[in-house]
């Protein structure tokens, strides 16, 4: 089990460098590189090229890979195209929105999507199960905007709570007042996020339940309960596991359109306004984070699943 | 009613509610009883509602069916109309279920031991000890290798033979009255089937309870049942003591089953009477060949399925290739065909060397050489039609196109006995049997000389897959294709092979024509394999496990 579990680490450790390959190839086949961005139109060709030599621009395309690469594990993301500012400053001002909205999102979201979703799949075809049914497939399949929109319209304009535009330093906030703060954004993205999760869950569980071993145990005369949390949920973990840390994955990476919406200051906003202003260093250096976040994710869902098999546990 | 009937039903209804309202009927009306301390044997194919049947005396339908009228009585009460909370208290208590495939029914993230014991200690009908203790007791009753560990094991960690044990054991924990056995050894090998078979008999023999045991072979039924129950289309069709049925049938289709069973027994084994066919010509041939599955080591995959085989096709004659699951006998099929390239050996096609891989054989030598697949249901796409699936390989093999392919579809379908019109039909408009059926068709279109059948009749019911062996013979004497059959039913292979091959742990242990094999085994592991298949008739059990003792 363990050489399986390093095996899958090694994978994933190959994934991120075949990543950042193709991160650092997609901004290098680009018409213009660094220097011409900064100095613009006007620059003269002796400028330009004094300006790549200080760059390390000149430099042959695997040297300056290995140079970016290096700096970025050392913690030196680059500086700024527009502006000049070292990339680790942008990113220490906005990486905490991002990553209280999506931790909050998680806990309350996940807990919430797995008992609605178990629950769905203990009485399915029940009334309960259709209308949960009805609301995820819609929730599904409307646009992150929509039900943004649709949230503000009910909650700011017709209720008057909650603020439809999330402004303010979050310094000094309790607990309470970040979720209070975040409340709109972090709603929009619980119902995206519980909808594809409870789906999934209630599928991953009802596949349990219409397996042999489950007929055995109503046979056996055991009570519901002890069905489900006994028999159906253990083997369902595996699946479950990994939908959440794809759906996790999503919160991390997936915010764009919800950090925009509510214009607050996340690093989705910072990548689509490094897009907008040719700051490729951005764009790089956030890509990657995202990368290495989702791929991390992924490897914890695989190892869960791992861990999760009996076969792998108990060897023969 | 006398107190002496553990389980009856009345004039028993089970049907499936259609969406439009209208309703299927699988059991119609039967009637049957279950005396203390008997067995009770229920008898039929696929469709004969037995198991549906069975599941009655615990109050349950497969989901999709409904009680719809008589009544089932278990100790006097009738199930039918009980709520699930009612039958919780009588499941697992006074009636136990066991399954065919216990490496299914068991879960396979809980230790063996908890399952045992969960039914009776989690409605506190017995402490955690004294269900231990009593667990302990049925693993040694039940013969059952290191009893006092084995619960602590988790189910993938035993063997099939010991599952499907333990879950007698599971069955047994509540002292139930009554015990519903549905096909328990039918997944089994046959070296292990008769292993299991005695311990069933033993313990419900020991504990006294009373058993439906529901089964598709006679033969193995004659060993374990008082009664037997014939039962086709959801009614009984003859009903009577053991004995009298296997020896003294009365209804036809008991007599049907009778004969398509190929009973097994001394008398039929001198009735067969095979050709020599050593001296014609060799179409195909295996030489030394060694094969396996997993990376690549030294030139040998790390797990080796086949060991040095040779093997020899002749014209027009059928080899049958017996083993047990894990034999290899699957692999060498897939060997033959390019499935799976040796890494070692030779495989000729009419004395010339063959290409390992099929990628790299020519289309002409591909289409010599046919692969019949166990699974028709998997085996045929169920987007095309009848039509298009045997009309593929006449399309590509021999061009044919248009008026000429639908005629010679059409030729094909009535070749394995089907009318044309099935040419428009997709495979879940057929049964199991006409499945098999255009399968073979399928194979045949290319007009091969070598067919290879991997368990081509394991998946069907006894008549059935009597016809299909029926319809092989016919087709061989008819376009003189060369057979290699591979199954891991004797009987079946005995019934129509010309040589046989004897398969285990991926080498061949024995081979010749099949009177030999048959009447004179050498070896050990053949002598154990032949021994092993049910007789029908009443003590072969006991007599082979006796003489076996004595040796």
């Amino acid at each position: 089990m363990f050489t399986l579990i390093l095996k899958r680490m090694a994978i994933g450790f190959v994934t991120i460098c075949a990543v950042s390959i193709i991160i650092f190839l997609g901004t290098k086949v680009l018409p213009g590189d660094a220097a011409q961005i900064r100095l613009g139109q006007e620059a003269t060709p002796e400028n330009l090229a004094a300006l790549r030599e200080r760059l390390g621009l000149d430099l042959p395309m695997w040297q300056q890979y290995w140079n970016w690469l290096n700096a970025f594990v050392h913690g030196d993301l680059g500086k700024s195209l527009a502006g000049d500012a070292p990339v680790n400053e942008l990113i220490a001002d906005r990486y905490k929105n991002t990553l209280i909205v999506s931790v909050l999102t998680a806990a309350v979201g996940v807990p919430i999507s797995l008992i609605l979703g178990i629950t769905a799949a203990m009485f399915p075809g029940s009334s309960y199960d259709r209308v949960l049914t009805l609301v995820t497939v819609s929730l599904v399949a409307a646009p992150e905007f929509f039900t943004a929109t649709l949230l503000v319209l009910i909650f700011v304009f017709w209720l008057g709570i909650g603020n439809a535009v999330v402004i303010g330093s979050i310094d000094g906030k309790s607990f309470w007042e970040l979720i209070q703060h975040f409340a709109l954004p972090i709603g929009v993205m619980c119902l995206i996020v519980a909808s594809q999760l409870i789906r999934m869950t209630r599928a991953a569980v009802l596949n349990v339940m219409s397996s042999p071993y489950i007929e055995m145990a109503i046979l056996k005369g055991l009570s519901r309960q002890r069905i489900i949390l006994r028999h159906a949920v253990p083997n369902a973990v595996g699946p479950i596991v990994n939908i959440i840390a794809l759906n996790l994955a999503y919160l991390v990476t997936g915010v764009i359109v919800v950090e925009i919406f509510f214009a607050y200051s996340g690093l989705a906003t910072l990548i689509v306004q490094g897009v907008q202003t040719r700051d490729f260093v951005v764009v790089q250096a956030v890509g990657m984070l995202f990368c290495a976040a989702y791929v991390v994710l992924m490897l914890i869902a695989d190892i869960a699943a791992i861990l999760s098999n009996p076969r792998l546990r108990h060897p023969k | 009613m006398t107190t002496d009937i553990v389980f009856e039903t009345q004039d028993l209804h089970v049907s499936a509610p259609q969406q439009d309202g209208s309703v299927i009927p699988i059991v119609k009306g039967v009637d049957f009883q279950v005396p203390r301390g008997k067995v009770v044997a229920l008898i039929g194919e696929s469709g004969s509602g037995k198991t549906t049947i069975s599941l009655s005396s615990l109050g349950y339908c497969k989901p999709g069916l409904a009680f719809s009228g008589g009544q089932a009585r278990l100790l006097g009460e009738d199930l039918c109309s009980q709520t699930n909370e009612d039958l919780r208290s009588i499941r697992g208590n006074k009636v136990a279920y066991l399954a065919q495939s216990a490496a299914a029914t068991f879960n396979p993230a809980m230790t063996i031991n908890e399952q045992v014991i969960e039914s009776v200690v989690s409605r506190g009908l017995m402490t955690r000890e004294s269900a231990d203790a009593r667990a302990l007791e049925l693993y040694q009753a039940l013969d059952l290798p290191n009893p006092d560990s084995i619960g602590a094991r988790y189910p993938h960690q035993v063997s099939g033979g010991q599952l499907q044990r333990l879950m007698a054991a599971m069955a047994l924990c509540g002292k139930p009255a009554l015990l519903v056995l549905d096909e328990p050894t039918t997944a089994l090998d046959v070296t292990t089937q008769i292993e299991v078979l005695m311990a069933f008999k033993k313990v419900i023999r020991e504990e006294g309870t009373a058993a439906i045991y529901v089964s598709h072979d006679l033969a193995v039924v004659a060993q374990i049942a008082d009664y037997v129950v014939v039962l086709r289309d959801g009614e009984v069709k003859e009903r009577g003591p053991t004995a009298a049925i296997i020896n003294h049938p009365r209804h036809p289709y008991t007599k049907r089953l009778m004969a398509a069973a190929s009973p097994w027994s001394a008398e039929t084994l001198s009735r067969i009477d095979t050709e020599d066919v050593t001296h014609r010509t060799t179409v195909a041939e295996a030489v030394n060949v060694s094969a396996g599955y997993g990376i690549t080591w030294n030139g040998a995959p790390r797990f080796k399925a086949l060991e040095s085989i040779d093997m020899t096709i002749r014209k027009g004659s059928t080899v049958g290739v017996i083993g047990e699951s894990g034999s290899g006998k699957s692999t060498l099929a897939r060997v033959v065909a390019g499935l799976l390239p040796p890494f070692d050996g030779d495989l000729l096609l009419d004395g010339r060397q063959l290409e390992p891989s099929y990628r790299r054989r020519t289309r002409h030598e591909l289409q010599r050489i046919q692969f019949v697949y166990q699974m028709a249901d998997t085996a045929l796409n169920p987007r095309q039609t009848v039509g298009d699936i045997i009309g593929r390989p006449l399309e590509f093999y021999l061009g044919l196109k248009g008026k000429e392919k639908r005629a010679r579809v059409d030729e094909l379908l009535t070749l394995v006995d089907l009318s044309p019109e099935f040419a428009s039909r997709h495979p879940d408009a057929l049964s199991g049997g006409q499945k098999q059926r255009v399968n073979l068709a399928r194979s045949l279109a290319a007009e091969p000389e070598v067919l290879l059948c991997d368990e081509v009749t394991s998946a069907l019911d006894t008549i059935v897959a009597g016809n299909v062996i029926e319809l092989l013979q016919r087709l061989q004497k008819d376009i003189g294709v060369s057979i290699v059959f591979i199954s891991h039913d004797l009987s079946t292979v005995a019934s129509f092979a010309d040589e046989i091959v004897v398969m285990n742990q991926g080498k061949i242990v024995e081979r010749g024509p099949t009177k030999q094999i048959l009447s004179d085994p050498q070896h050990s592991y053949t002598q154990l394999l032949i021994s092993s298949v049910p007789e029908m008739r009443q003590g072969w059990l006991e007599d082979t496990l006796a003489s076996r003792g004595s040796q």
